[in-house]
């Protein structure tokens, strides 16, 4: 069947679409970076984190929820933007337990990486410090909720592609938290496996494989050879291979 | 069609998600994780998703409530500051208990909640989700040896739970005569196109603040294709500062289920859905017993008024606490037995709503516009108001002013002629639309209530000189804090982020760097935010910071300031260590 071809322009740059891409599909098509860290290519978007907020005209919406139309102009990679960016980044890590150097993430973390790539050097606002729960109940797989942004990918992982639903988030404001759908609400008792992909998809460290700490060492780790640019417009070409 | 997702299959009453848990709540005075399963076992649904559920809506509880479960308003209207007092601590200290926790012996808990929509009827408490109005010191000594003698609520003074609706204006709404089943029979004579043609005719907009065009909604959702057709009555009246709809669903129900049938006839719905606030759930068997009256009349049901094809129904859910179910996709979400989390839009729900079918969504007020317009003529209506206005608007007035209460005008009227009416003097300020509405001040009170000037759902608060509009801003923001539903980053931590900023400016902490923090965190919101609560959660300091900046400036410190207590943050150490001398403290 013929695809028709329209185009988009951001930034400048005209990118085509097909019918039924977002803007984000299209641009990570392209190869056109837009900062995101819960969106996954190959599962449904969520538009949660808002870092892939994009301009068209007076307009601010969110590339990975916003179905591409002919003749948007765009936005994306403007200083207002990425200083937006650079502050909903910043929430995310007061609003958690984000330690990086205690951390067996570091270095193959995605909010960190974000933090990198946006030029962030503080956290700016005041620490949340709140209360949440870990649960090391499960012999393979570590939850620490401290950790985690409540970005939705391990849920939607899990119901997706894992066909086995283990996470749902619960609880309304900043008293949203991550809980597991089995008779305890302990990890030990869903049917997760380490092989998961609920289990690896995870950005921060919240949720961890155990008994592989530390297997690559610290200055050898994802981000610090890549910029998370790089590593977001790979994700994709991943993807496409597999279709 | 029920859907096994949202409906008991094993109970032939088909009892929505929401009233189990209430039910349940309701008889164990908490929903216990055994409940939480075994709501799960019966609706056949992930216990994480009836935990999710339980966890989002405000009035469902974890933990045991007490047999006497109060909850104070804290709207600057109807809210517990009354006169400078705190009838809240006052009741607390009364019966020995702490806010949000249960008295030991379980008789009792005490804990604030949103405005529960009694602004015109002085400071207000739900008691086991009754209203209780006009509060002060006495009646709060009362109510503590009311309960401390355990006195079944049935045995309380009668009067304590009247709410009194008084009506100061009326335009074309609260003066037209309507009678149950007029305009149905009137638009099953003239067929659906020409009943459509009436409503587009009226240039009816939604009443709810949006605006959307209502014969086009109607419209489109009639045009869109799907397995079914749905209409939905917002009846979420959360905006502190409205009552309008309380007294509406009072005095108008017949109408308004007819509004609701009648677009039933134009977009080829069977079945309709009023989702009703927890708030109002006393309100409830005065719906129910309207229902069933049409229902008897043959308005409602198969084959309605005799009309060989025209079946439709009306069930209603009752919410659980949670302003965000106002918006239209997160009411949505909640009638689908799920957290309410505003949806991804597009599509709408005109084409997706409820189940994904095309669904109409219009507010208690709409509908009945809808209803009277359709029994008398779209010129009727579109002779009063303004150009891009059409017809009245009632507003719910409240705050400091001589006579809080319902007040019909044609669209257009002024703010000055507002406050003029209902007995306001020295105004300082007025907050049209709520919390998520615009703040303005004297120089502003020639401004026009109508969609091309200020633009409001009916929320009309009025804040005299007194006032201080520091606390305003503190107790809007605690506000959107506490509701937003935390499904975005900028939402779910930029509210709490304000809310602590505004906090530290009021605790003398603040500088005014902090004032650059608010004004960009707060346009952050405007911008970033997924839904339009996050989107209006700032205005208020945006206003406030616009046209009133001594609210803020005025506590600012010229010098550097910590930005918190010291001292104050060692307690905790002093709680663990069990000390409490001088040298545990700083000088």
């Amino acid at each position: 069947m013929q695809t028709i071809h329209d185009t988009i322009i951001i930034d400048g740059q005209e990118i085509p679409f097909t019918k039924g891409q977002t803007i984000m599909d299209a641009a990570l098509a392209a190869r056109v970076y837009i900062p995101h860290l819960c969106h996954y290519p190959g599962l449904t978007p969520s538009g949660n984190c808002r870092l892939c907020t994009v301009d068209i005209g007076s307009k601010s919406v969110a590339a990975c929820i916003t179905p591409a139309a002919a003749g948007q102009e765009i936005s994306n990679n403007t200083s207002a933007l990425n200083d937006a960016r650079k502050s909903i980044t910043q929430m995310l890590f007061v609003e958690g337990d984000h330690i990086c150097p205690s951390c067996e993430k570091t270095g193959n973390c995605k909010l960190q990486a974000m933090g990198y790539y946006l030029g962030m050097l503080d956290e700016h606002f005041p620490q949340f410090y709140q209360h949440r729960e870990v649960d090391a109940s499960h012999a393979r797989i570590l939850l620490d909720r401290g950790r985690c942004i409540l970005c939705d990918l391990c849920v939607r992982a899990s119901r997706e592609v894992d066909k086995k639903n283990v996470f749902a988030i619960a609880g309304r404001g900043t008293e949203a938290h991550l809980i597991v759908n089995s008779s305890t609400g302990k990890l030990a008792d869903s049917n997760i496996e380490p092989g998961d992909l609920a289990a690896n998809i995870c950005p921060v460290g919240a949720i961890l494989i155990k008994e592989q700490g530390y297997q690559v060492p610290i200055g050898q780790r994802i981000y610090d050879q890549h910029t998370i640019q790089e590593t977001g417009l790979q994700e994709n070409s991943v993807k496409k291979n597999d279709d | 069609m029920m859907n096994p997702c949202l409906h008991n299959r094993s109970d032939p009453t088909h009892e929505h998600l929401l009233h189990r848990l209430y039910a349940l709540q309701q008889q164990f005075l908490h929903i216990s994780p055994e409940s939480m399963h075994q709501v799960a076992t019966e609706f056949n649904l992930p216990v994480s998703q009836v935990a999710s559920v339980v966890a989002f809506y405000s009035f469902f509880h974890t933990q045991p409530c007490g047999r006497f479960h109060i909850l104070f308003s804290n709207c600057t209207s109807c809210g517990y500051l009354e006169d400078g007092q705190n009838l809240m601590q006052m009741l607390c200290q009364q019966l020995q208990i702490t806010p949000g926790k249960t008295r030991k012996d379980g008789l009792v808990s005490i804990d604030e909640t949103s405005c529960i929509g009694m602004c015109d009827q002085g400071a207000s408490l739900l008691i086991n989700g009754v209203p209780v109005t006009r509060l002060n010191p006495d009646k709060i000594a009362q109510i503590a040896h009311l309960i401390t003698a355990e006195t079944a609520l049935a045995y309380w003074p009668k009067a304590w739970f009247a709410v009194n609706d008084v009506v100061h204006k009326r335009s074309l709404l609260l003066t037209a005569h309507f009678l149950a089943g007029s305009a149905l029979q009137k638009a099953l004579i003239h067929g659906t196109d020409e009943t459509l043609a009436t409503v587009m005719q009226s240039d009816l907009c939604g009443r709810g603040g949006a605006g959307f065009n209502t014969g086009e909604k109607w419209q489109l959702c009639r045009e869109a294709s799907g397995n079914a057709h749905y209409v939905v009555c917002n009846a979420d009246e959360g905006e502190p500062g409205t009552f309008k709809d309380r007294f509406l669903l009072r005095s108008q129900a017949d109408a308004m289920f007819e509004g609701m049938t009648l677009c039933a006839f134009v977009t080829g719905a069977e079945k309709g859905f009023v989702y009703l606030r927890g708030e109002y759930r006393y309100l409830l068997p005065h719906l129910h017993s309207v229902l069933n009256q049409r229902r008897q009349q043959g308005l409602l049901g198969q084959h309605i008024l005799g009309h060989a094809t025209f079946n439709f129904d009306i069930e209603i859910v009752v919410g659980a606490g949670a302003y965000i179910c106002g918006e239209e996709s997160a009411l949505i979400e909640s009638l689908e037995g799920k957290p309410g989390i505003p949806r991804i839009r597009p599509p709408f729900p005109v084409t997706h709503g409820y189940l994904g079918q095309p669904t109409v969504i219009n507010n208690v007020e709409t509908l009945i516009a809808a209803a009277h317009i359709i029994l008398q003529d779209g010129a009727w209506f579109r002779a009063i108001g303004t150009e891009k206005s059409a017809g009245s608007k009632i507003l719910s007035v409240s705050g400091d002013c001589r006579l809080p209460g319902i007040y019909e005008y044609p669209f257009g009227v002024s703010i000055q002629q507002v406050l003029d009416d209902c007995g306001a003097q020295n105004v300082q300020a007025v907050q049209i639309g709520g919390p998520s509405g615009t703040l303005v001040g004297r120089t502003d009170f020639n401004c026009r209530t109508c969609f091309e000037d200020l633009s409001t759902a009916g929320s009309f608060l009025v804040f005299g000189q007194q006032r201080n509009l520091l606390a305003i801003n503190r107790n809007f923001a605690r506000f959107f804090a506490h509701e937003s539903c935390g499904f975005c980053t900028p939402c779910r931590v930029g509210t709490q982020l304000l809310k602590n900023n505004l906090d530290k400016i009021a605790d003398g902490r603040g500088t005014s760097q902090d004032l650059v923090e608010i004004k960009q965190l707060s346009h952050l919101l405007q911008r970033h935010s997924h839904c339009g609560l996050g989107h209006t959660a700032a205005n208020h300091i945006l206003d406030s910071l616009q046209r009133f900046p001594q609210t803020f400036e005025a506590n600012l410190k010229q010098h550097f300031t910590a930005s918190f207590d010291l001292d104050k943050a060692l307690e905790n150490a002093r709680q663990i260590t069990q000390r409490n001398d001088a040298a545990a403290h700083l000088d």
